[in-house]
Protein backbone atom coordinates (compact mmCIF):
# COMPACT_ATOMS: atom_id res chain seq x y z
CA UNK A 1 0.00 0.00 0.00
CA UNK A 2 1.57 3.28 -1.02
CA UNK A 3 1.64 5.90 1.67
CA UNK A 4 -0.54 8.98 1.08
CA UNK A 5 0.93 11.40 -1.47
CA UNK A 6 1.86 14.97 -0.80
CA UNK A 7 -0.95 17.01 -2.34
CA UNK A 8 1.18 20.16 -2.35
CA UNK A 9 -0.11 22.18 -5.33
CA UNK A 10 3.46 23.20 -6.21
CA UNK A 11 4.20 19.64 -7.28
CA UNK A 12 1.20 19.25 -9.58
CA UNK A 13 3.06 20.97 -12.43
CA UNK A 14 5.42 17.99 -12.73
CA UNK A 15 4.83 14.76 -14.65
CA UNK A 16 5.02 12.59 -11.51
CA UNK A 17 4.11 14.78 -8.53
CA UNK A 18 4.08 11.65 -6.34
CA UNK A 19 7.89 11.46 -6.63
CA UNK A 20 8.24 14.58 -4.48
CA UNK A 21 7.35 15.52 -0.94
CA UNK A 22 7.81 18.84 0.84
CA UNK A 23 9.68 19.44 4.08
CA UNK A 24 6.29 20.28 5.61
CA UNK A 25 4.89 16.89 4.59
CA UNK A 26 7.90 15.09 6.04
CA UNK A 27 7.58 17.02 9.29
CA UNK A 28 3.94 15.99 9.60
CA UNK A 29 4.36 12.37 8.58
CA UNK A 30 7.72 11.38 10.03
CA UNK A 31 7.58 8.50 12.43
CA UNK A 32 4.58 6.88 10.74
CA UNK A 33 4.56 3.16 10.07
CA UNK A 34 5.37 2.23 6.49
CA UNK A 35 7.37 5.38 5.92
CA UNK A 36 11.17 5.43 6.15
CA UNK A 37 13.08 8.70 5.87
CA UNK A 38 16.59 8.26 4.47
CA UNK A 39 19.43 10.78 4.50
CA UNK A 40 22.06 10.39 1.80
CA UNK A 41 24.75 13.07 1.67
CA UNK A 42 27.82 13.84 -0.31
CA UNK A 43 29.51 14.63 2.99
CA UNK A 44 29.03 11.43 4.94
CA UNK A 45 29.58 13.16 8.31
CA UNK A 46 26.59 15.47 7.98
CA UNK A 47 24.12 12.87 9.22
CA UNK A 48 26.12 12.55 12.44
CA UNK A 49 25.95 16.31 13.00
CA UNK A 50 22.14 16.11 13.11
CA UNK A 51 19.35 14.75 10.88
CA UNK A 52 15.59 14.62 10.59
CA UNK A 53 14.36 12.76 13.70
CA UNK A 54 14.00 9.08 12.88
CA UNK A 55 15.88 9.29 9.58
CA UNK A 56 18.28 6.47 8.75
CA UNK A 57 21.58 7.05 7.01
CA UNK A 58 22.45 5.61 3.64
CA UNK A 59 26.11 5.94 2.77
CA UNK A 60 26.53 6.16 -1.02
CA UNK A 61 30.21 5.41 -0.85
CA UNK A 62 30.50 2.46 1.53
CA UNK A 63 27.03 0.93 1.20
CA UNK A 64 25.74 1.19 -2.37
CA UNK A 65 28.88 0.19 -4.25
CA UNK A 66 30.28 -3.27 -4.62
CA UNK A 67 33.32 -3.41 -2.32
CA UNK A 68 35.69 -4.74 -4.99
CA UNK A 69 34.33 -4.47 -8.54
CA UNK A 70 33.26 -1.10 -9.90
CA UNK A 71 29.56 -1.88 -9.81
CA UNK A 72 26.57 -1.67 -7.50
CA UNK A 73 25.53 -4.19 -4.93
CA UNK A 74 24.04 -7.48 -6.06
CA UNK A 75 20.41 -8.27 -5.31
CA UNK A 76 21.45 -10.38 -2.32
CA UNK A 77 23.72 -7.67 -0.94
CA UNK A 78 21.03 -5.05 -1.37
CA UNK A 79 18.49 -7.27 0.39
CA UNK A 80 20.89 -7.66 3.30
CA UNK A 81 21.62 -3.93 3.47
CA UNK A 82 17.99 -2.83 3.37
CA UNK A 83 16.90 -5.56 5.80
CA UNK A 84 19.55 -4.42 8.28
CA UNK A 85 18.28 -0.85 7.95
CA UNK A 86 14.73 -1.97 8.69
CA UNK A 87 13.36 -1.24 5.23
CA UNK A 88 10.60 -3.38 3.73
CA UNK A 89 9.81 -3.83 0.06
CA UNK A 90 6.45 -2.08 0.40
CA UNK A 91 7.71 0.82 2.52
CA UNK A 92 7.49 4.36 1.23
CA UNK A 93 11.01 5.75 1.15
CA UNK A 94 11.65 9.47 1.30
CA UNK A 95 15.24 10.44 0.54
CA UNK A 96 16.87 13.77 1.18
CA UNK A 97 20.43 15.04 1.33
CA UNK A 98 22.92 17.85 0.96
CA UNK A 99 23.86 19.76 -2.19
CA UNK A 100 20.41 20.08 -3.76
CA UNK A 101 19.68 16.40 -3.24
CA UNK A 102 22.54 15.44 -5.50
CA UNK A 103 23.28 12.20 -3.61
CA UNK A 104 19.67 11.67 -2.63
CA UNK A 105 18.75 11.33 -6.30
CA UNK A 106 21.73 9.01 -6.74
CA UNK A 107 20.39 6.74 -3.98
CA UNK A 108 16.94 7.06 -5.59
CA UNK A 109 18.36 5.83 -8.90
CA UNK A 110 20.17 2.90 -7.27
CA UNK A 111 17.01 1.87 -5.42
CA UNK A 112 15.15 1.99 -8.74
CA UNK A 113 17.73 -0.40 -10.23
CA UNK A 114 16.20 -2.83 -7.75
CA UNK A 115 12.69 -1.74 -8.59
CA UNK A 116 11.71 -0.36 -5.20
CA UNK A 117 8.26 0.95 -6.01
CA UNK A 118 7.63 3.93 -3.80
CA UNK A 119 10.66 6.20 -3.52
CA UNK A 120 10.32 9.96 -3.17
CA UNK A 121 12.63 12.94 -2.89
CA UNK A 122 12.16 15.65 -0.27
CA UNK A 123 12.27 18.82 -2.37
CA UNK A 124 14.96 21.23 -1.17
CA UNK A 125 16.77 18.54 0.78
CA UNK A 126 18.70 18.97 3.96
CA UNK A 127 19.44 22.65 3.40
CA UNK A 128 15.77 23.60 3.16
CA UNK A 129 14.87 21.60 6.26
CA UNK A 130 17.58 23.43 8.21
CA UNK A 131 16.81 26.84 6.70
CA UNK A 132 13.22 26.45 7.92
CA UNK A 133 14.47 25.82 11.44
CA UNK A 134 12.98 22.35 11.64
CA UNK A 135 14.02 19.87 14.30
CA UNK A 136 17.29 17.96 14.01
CA UNK A 137 18.28 14.91 16.01
CA UNK A 138 21.61 13.27 16.71
CA UNK A 139 19.97 10.03 17.74
CA UNK A 140 20.53 7.11 15.37
CA UNK A 141 17.31 5.11 15.14
CA UNK A 142 17.50 1.34 15.17
CA UNK A 143 14.57 0.01 13.19
CA UNK A 144 13.69 -3.66 13.62
CA UNK A 145 15.35 -5.74 10.90
CA UNK A 146 13.18 -6.81 8.01
CA UNK A 147 13.22 -9.43 5.30
CA UNK A 148 13.82 -7.41 2.16
CA UNK A 149 13.54 -9.82 -0.77
CA UNK A 150 16.40 -10.57 -3.13
CA UNK A 151 15.60 -8.68 -6.32
CA UNK A 152 17.61 -9.08 -9.51
CA UNK A 153 19.11 -5.73 -10.43
CA UNK A 154 17.74 -4.31 -13.67
CA UNK A 155 20.69 -2.96 -15.64
CA UNK A 156 18.68 -2.36 -18.81
CA UNK A 157 15.94 0.20 -18.23
CA UNK A 158 17.63 3.10 -16.51
CA UNK A 159 21.32 2.25 -16.67
CA UNK A 160 23.65 2.61 -19.65
CA UNK A 161 27.07 1.10 -20.19
CA UNK A 162 29.94 2.22 -22.39
CA UNK A 163 28.79 -0.15 -25.14
CA UNK A 164 25.33 1.43 -25.04
CA UNK A 165 26.88 4.83 -25.61
CA UNK A 166 28.50 3.57 -28.83
CA UNK A 167 25.07 2.49 -30.05
CA UNK A 168 23.60 5.79 -28.99
CA UNK A 169 25.39 8.27 -31.27
CA UNK A 170 22.79 10.29 -33.13
CA UNK A 171 20.41 10.28 -30.17
CA UNK A 172 20.41 12.86 -27.35
CA UNK A 173 23.12 12.73 -24.75
CA UNK A 174 23.57 15.16 -21.89
CA UNK A 175 26.83 15.95 -20.15
CA UNK A 176 25.86 17.38 -16.77
CA UNK A 177 29.36 18.34 -15.58
CA UNK A 178 30.67 21.87 -15.30
CA UNK A 179 31.50 23.75 -18.53
CA UNK A 180 35.22 23.44 -17.71
CA UNK A 181 35.00 19.67 -17.46
CA UNK A 182 32.97 19.55 -20.67
CA UNK A 183 35.42 21.57 -22.72
CA UNK A 184 38.39 19.62 -21.42
CA UNK A 185 40.05 22.59 -19.74
CA UNK A 186 42.17 21.71 -16.78
CA UNK A 187 43.02 23.68 -13.71
CA UNK A 188 46.61 22.60 -14.01
CA UNK A 189 48.60 23.66 -11.02
CA UNK A 190 52.26 22.70 -10.78
CA UNK A 191 52.68 19.46 -8.78
CA UNK A 192 48.96 18.69 -8.75
CA UNK A 193 48.11 16.05 -11.29
CA UNK A 194 44.50 15.52 -12.18
CA UNK A 195 43.89 11.90 -11.30
CA UNK A 196 40.23 11.67 -12.27
CA UNK A 197 40.66 10.53 -15.86
CA UNK A 198 43.42 10.39 -18.40
CA UNK A 199 41.85 12.61 -21.06
CA UNK A 200 39.74 15.75 -20.89
CA UNK A 201 36.70 16.68 -22.95
CA UNK A 202 33.28 15.13 -23.53
CA UNK A 203 31.56 12.34 -25.41
CA UNK A 204 31.03 13.59 -29.00
CA UNK A 205 27.49 14.93 -29.67
CA UNK A 206 26.66 15.33 -25.95
CA UNK A 207 25.00 18.62 -25.03
CA UNK A 208 26.36 20.50 -22.05
CA UNK A 209 23.65 21.07 -19.44
CA UNK A 210 25.21 21.36 -15.97
CA UNK A 211 22.99 19.52 -13.49
CA UNK A 212 22.70 22.50 -11.13
CA UNK A 213 20.73 24.46 -13.73
CA UNK A 214 17.69 22.48 -12.63
CA UNK A 215 17.65 23.78 -9.06
CA UNK A 216 16.76 27.07 -7.39
CA UNK A 217 18.81 28.98 -4.84
CA UNK A 218 16.91 27.27 -2.00
CA UNK A 219 17.85 23.88 -3.54
CA UNK A 220 14.31 23.05 -4.63
CA UNK A 221 13.66 22.01 -8.21
CA UNK A 222 12.92 24.71 -10.77
CA UNK A 223 9.42 25.18 -12.12
CA UNK A 224 8.28 23.02 -15.01
CA UNK A 225 8.35 26.04 -17.34
CA UNK A 226 11.98 26.68 -16.52
CA UNK A 227 12.87 23.00 -16.83
CA UNK A 228 11.09 22.75 -20.17
CA UNK A 229 13.11 25.69 -21.45
CA UNK A 230 16.42 24.18 -20.26
CA UNK A 231 15.89 20.63 -21.48
CA UNK A 232 13.26 20.76 -24.22
CA UNK A 233 13.77 24.14 -25.89
CA UNK A 234 17.52 24.58 -25.39
CA UNK A 235 18.78 20.98 -25.32
CA UNK A 236 16.22 19.60 -27.79
CA UNK A 237 14.88 16.76 -25.63
CA UNK A 238 11.41 15.51 -26.60
CA UNK A 239 8.99 13.02 -25.08
CA UNK A 240 10.00 10.50 -27.72
CA UNK A 241 13.72 10.99 -27.08
CA UNK A 242 15.97 8.19 -25.93
CA UNK A 243 18.36 10.04 -23.60
CA UNK A 244 21.62 9.13 -21.88
CA UNK A 245 22.99 11.40 -19.15
CA UNK A 246 26.48 11.19 -17.70
CA UNK A 247 28.88 13.06 -15.44
CA UNK A 248 32.07 11.93 -13.70
CA UNK A 249 30.94 8.82 -11.83
CA UNK A 250 27.21 8.89 -12.39
CA UNK A 251 26.06 10.84 -9.35
CA UNK A 252 25.34 14.29 -10.76
CA UNK A 253 23.73 12.64 -13.78
CA UNK A 254 21.34 10.74 -11.48
CA UNK A 255 20.02 14.14 -10.52
CA UNK A 256 19.41 15.07 -14.15
CA UNK A 257 17.99 11.60 -14.78
CA UNK A 258 15.46 12.23 -12.01
CA UNK A 259 14.54 15.64 -13.42
CA UNK A 260 14.05 14.30 -16.95
CA UNK A 261 12.14 11.18 -15.97
CA UNK A 262 10.01 12.24 -13.02
CA UNK A 263 9.58 15.98 -13.41
CA UNK A 264 9.47 16.28 -17.22
CA UNK A 265 8.10 12.80 -17.77
CA UNK A 266 10.49 11.68 -20.54
CA UNK A 267 9.89 7.91 -20.64
CA UNK A 268 13.31 6.70 -21.79
CA UNK A 269 16.24 8.13 -19.87
CA UNK A 270 19.31 6.20 -18.80
CA UNK A 271 22.21 7.13 -16.57
CA UNK A 272 25.67 6.14 -17.79
CA UNK A 273 27.35 5.58 -14.41
CA UNK A 274 30.72 4.70 -15.92
CA UNK A 275 30.66 8.33 -17.03
CA UNK A 276 33.77 10.38 -17.64
CA UNK A 277 36.03 8.41 -15.30
CA UNK A 278 35.49 5.44 -17.63
CA UNK A 279 35.13 7.18 -20.99
CA UNK A 280 37.99 9.62 -20.38
CA UNK A 281 40.37 6.76 -19.61
CA UNK A 282 39.23 4.13 -22.08
CA UNK A 283 41.37 3.25 -25.11
CA UNK A 284 40.26 4.25 -28.62
CA UNK A 285 37.02 5.94 -27.68
CA UNK A 286 36.17 9.16 -29.52
CA UNK A 287 36.43 12.39 -27.51
CA UNK A 288 35.42 15.95 -28.39
CA UNK A 289 37.13 18.98 -26.90
CA UNK A 290 35.93 22.56 -26.61
CA UNK A 291 32.49 24.05 -26.13
CA UNK A 292 30.77 22.46 -29.17
CA UNK A 293 29.14 19.00 -28.95
CA UNK A 294 31.01 17.88 -32.06
CA UNK A 295 29.91 15.62 -34.96
CA UNK A 296 28.86 11.99 -34.75
CA UNK A 297 32.16 10.12 -34.67
CA UNK A 298 33.20 7.34 -36.99
CA UNK A 299 33.45 4.38 -34.67
CA UNK A 300 35.99 1.66 -35.45
CA UNK B 1 57.12 7.30 8.92
CA UNK B 2 58.36 10.81 9.59
CA UNK B 3 55.57 12.84 11.19
CA UNK B 4 55.23 15.54 13.84
CA UNK B 5 54.33 14.93 17.50
CA UNK B 6 50.91 16.49 16.86
CA UNK B 7 50.30 14.08 14.00
CA UNK B 8 51.37 11.18 16.19
CA UNK B 9 48.67 12.12 18.68
CA UNK B 10 46.06 12.23 15.92
CA UNK B 11 47.19 8.88 14.60
CA UNK B 12 47.02 7.25 18.04
CA UNK B 13 43.53 8.62 18.57
CA UNK B 14 42.36 7.14 15.26
CA UNK B 15 44.06 3.81 15.87
CA UNK B 16 42.53 3.48 19.34
CA UNK B 17 38.91 3.71 18.22
CA UNK B 18 37.07 0.99 16.31
CA UNK B 19 36.12 1.49 12.68
CA UNK B 20 32.58 2.42 13.64
CA UNK B 21 33.72 5.33 15.80
CA UNK B 22 36.24 6.83 13.37
CA UNK B 23 33.64 9.08 11.76
CA UNK B 24 32.60 10.50 15.15
CA UNK B 25 36.24 11.19 15.88
CA UNK B 26 36.61 12.95 12.55
CA UNK B 27 33.59 15.04 13.47
CA UNK B 28 35.24 16.00 16.77
CA UNK B 29 38.18 17.32 14.79
CA UNK B 30 35.84 19.15 12.44
CA UNK B 31 34.26 20.91 15.40
CA UNK B 32 37.67 21.79 16.81
CA UNK B 33 39.01 23.63 13.75
CA UNK B 34 40.05 27.07 15.04
CA UNK B 35 38.51 30.19 13.55
CA UNK B 36 40.72 32.16 11.20
CA UNK B 37 42.41 35.08 12.93
CA UNK B 38 40.82 38.41 11.98
CA UNK B 39 43.75 39.44 9.79
CA UNK B 40 42.91 36.59 7.40
CA UNK B 41 39.19 36.37 7.94
CA UNK B 42 38.95 40.00 6.81
CA UNK B 43 41.31 39.48 3.86
CA UNK B 44 40.18 36.42 1.95
CA UNK B 45 42.38 37.49 -1.01
CA UNK B 46 45.43 36.44 1.02
CA UNK B 47 44.20 32.87 1.23
CA UNK B 48 44.90 30.12 -1.28
CA UNK B 49 41.98 28.06 -2.50
CA UNK B 50 42.50 24.31 -2.29
CA UNK B 51 41.22 23.39 -5.75
CA UNK B 52 41.36 19.66 -5.06
CA UNK B 53 38.52 20.02 -2.56
CA UNK B 54 34.98 20.28 -3.87
CA UNK B 55 34.02 22.48 -0.94
CA UNK B 56 35.54 25.94 -0.61
CA UNK B 57 38.64 25.29 1.47
CA UNK B 58 41.22 28.03 1.88
CA UNK B 59 44.60 28.05 3.55
CA UNK B 60 47.44 30.31 4.47
CA UNK B 61 50.79 29.60 6.06
CA UNK B 62 53.30 31.84 7.79
CA UNK B 63 56.96 31.07 8.31
CA UNK B 64 58.44 32.94 11.20
CA UNK B 65 61.83 32.20 12.63
CA UNK B 66 61.87 28.71 11.12
CA UNK B 67 58.49 27.93 12.58
CA UNK B 68 55.34 27.34 10.57
CA UNK B 69 51.87 28.62 11.31
CA UNK B 70 49.01 26.96 9.44
CA UNK B 71 45.57 28.53 8.94
CA UNK B 72 42.77 26.64 7.27
CA UNK B 73 39.09 27.30 6.78
CA UNK B 74 36.32 24.99 5.53
CA UNK B 75 32.54 25.38 5.63
CA UNK B 76 30.44 23.81 8.38
CA UNK B 77 28.24 22.12 5.77
CA UNK B 78 31.30 20.06 4.78
CA UNK B 79 32.30 18.43 8.07
CA UNK B 80 34.46 15.71 6.48
CA UNK B 81 36.62 18.24 4.69
CA UNK B 82 36.63 20.39 7.79
CA UNK B 83 37.77 17.41 9.85
CA UNK B 84 40.67 16.77 7.50
CA UNK B 85 41.63 20.44 7.54
CA UNK B 86 41.56 20.39 11.33
CA UNK B 87 43.74 17.27 11.50
CA UNK B 88 46.37 18.88 9.29
CA UNK B 89 46.17 22.14 11.19
CA UNK B 90 46.75 20.46 14.54
CA UNK B 91 49.46 18.23 13.06
CA UNK B 92 51.51 20.98 11.42
CA UNK B 93 50.80 24.27 13.17
CA UNK B 94 53.76 25.44 15.24
CA UNK B 95 56.19 22.89 13.79
CA UNK B 96 59.57 23.60 12.24
CA UNK B 97 60.02 24.20 8.53
CA UNK B 98 62.11 21.04 8.26
CA UNK B 99 59.50 18.84 9.94
CA UNK B 100 56.70 20.21 7.74
CA UNK B 101 58.68 19.70 4.52
CA UNK B 102 59.72 16.19 5.59
CA UNK B 103 56.20 15.28 6.74
CA UNK B 104 55.25 11.90 5.28
CA UNK B 105 52.22 12.09 2.97
CA UNK B 106 51.40 8.51 3.91
CA UNK B 107 50.14 9.87 7.23
CA UNK B 108 46.80 10.50 5.49
CA UNK B 109 46.37 6.87 4.50
CA UNK B 110 47.47 5.65 7.95
CA UNK B 111 44.47 7.29 9.62
CA UNK B 112 42.42 4.32 8.48
CA UNK B 113 39.56 6.36 7.04
CA UNK B 114 40.26 5.79 3.35
CA UNK B 115 37.67 3.05 3.18
CA UNK B 116 35.05 5.24 4.83
CA UNK B 117 35.32 8.33 2.69
CA UNK B 118 35.50 8.76 -1.08
CA UNK B 119 38.84 8.88 -2.92
CA UNK B 120 38.01 12.46 -3.84
CA UNK B 121 38.13 13.46 -0.18
CA UNK B 122 41.47 11.77 0.33
CA UNK B 123 42.77 13.56 -2.72
CA UNK B 124 41.45 16.80 -1.25
CA UNK B 125 43.41 16.21 1.93
CA UNK B 126 46.56 15.50 -0.09
CA UNK B 127 45.86 18.74 -1.95
CA UNK B 128 45.82 20.65 1.35
CA UNK B 129 49.06 19.04 2.49
CA UNK B 130 50.80 19.62 -0.87
CA UNK B 131 49.80 23.26 -0.88
CA UNK B 132 50.93 23.78 2.71
CA UNK B 133 54.32 22.29 1.85
CA UNK B 134 54.61 24.34 -1.32
CA UNK B 135 53.82 27.59 0.51
CA UNK B 136 56.33 26.74 3.24
CA UNK B 137 58.98 25.90 0.64
CA UNK B 138 58.40 29.26 -1.05
CA UNK B 139 58.39 31.21 2.17
CA UNK B 140 61.23 29.58 4.05
CA UNK B 141 63.93 31.82 2.61
CA UNK B 142 61.88 34.98 2.43
CA UNK B 143 62.51 37.47 5.21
Amino acid sequence: MPYSFDSNPDFQQYAYPEALVSTEWVDQNKGSAGLVIIECDEDILLYTTGHIPGAVKLDWHTELNHPVTRDYLSGADMAELLSAKGISRDDTLVIYGDKSNWWATYAFWVLKLFGHEDVRIMDGGRAKWIAEGRELSKETPQLPTTNYPVVVRDDESIRAFKEDVFDHFGKPMIDVRSPQEYSGERTHMPDYPDEGSLRGGHIPTAASVPWSKSVNEDQTFRSIDELNKIYRTDAGIEDSSDVIAYCRIGERSSHTWFVLKYLLGIPKVRNYDGSWTEWGSAVRVPIAKGTEPGPIPVVH
Amino acid sequence: MQITPGAKEVLEAFQEVPESAKLELLLEYANALPELPAKYADHPELLERVEECQSPVYLFTEVDNKNVRVYLTAPEEAPTTRGFASILQSSLDGCSVESVLAFDDQFIESLGVTKLVSPLRIRGMHGMLNRIKRQVREKQHAG
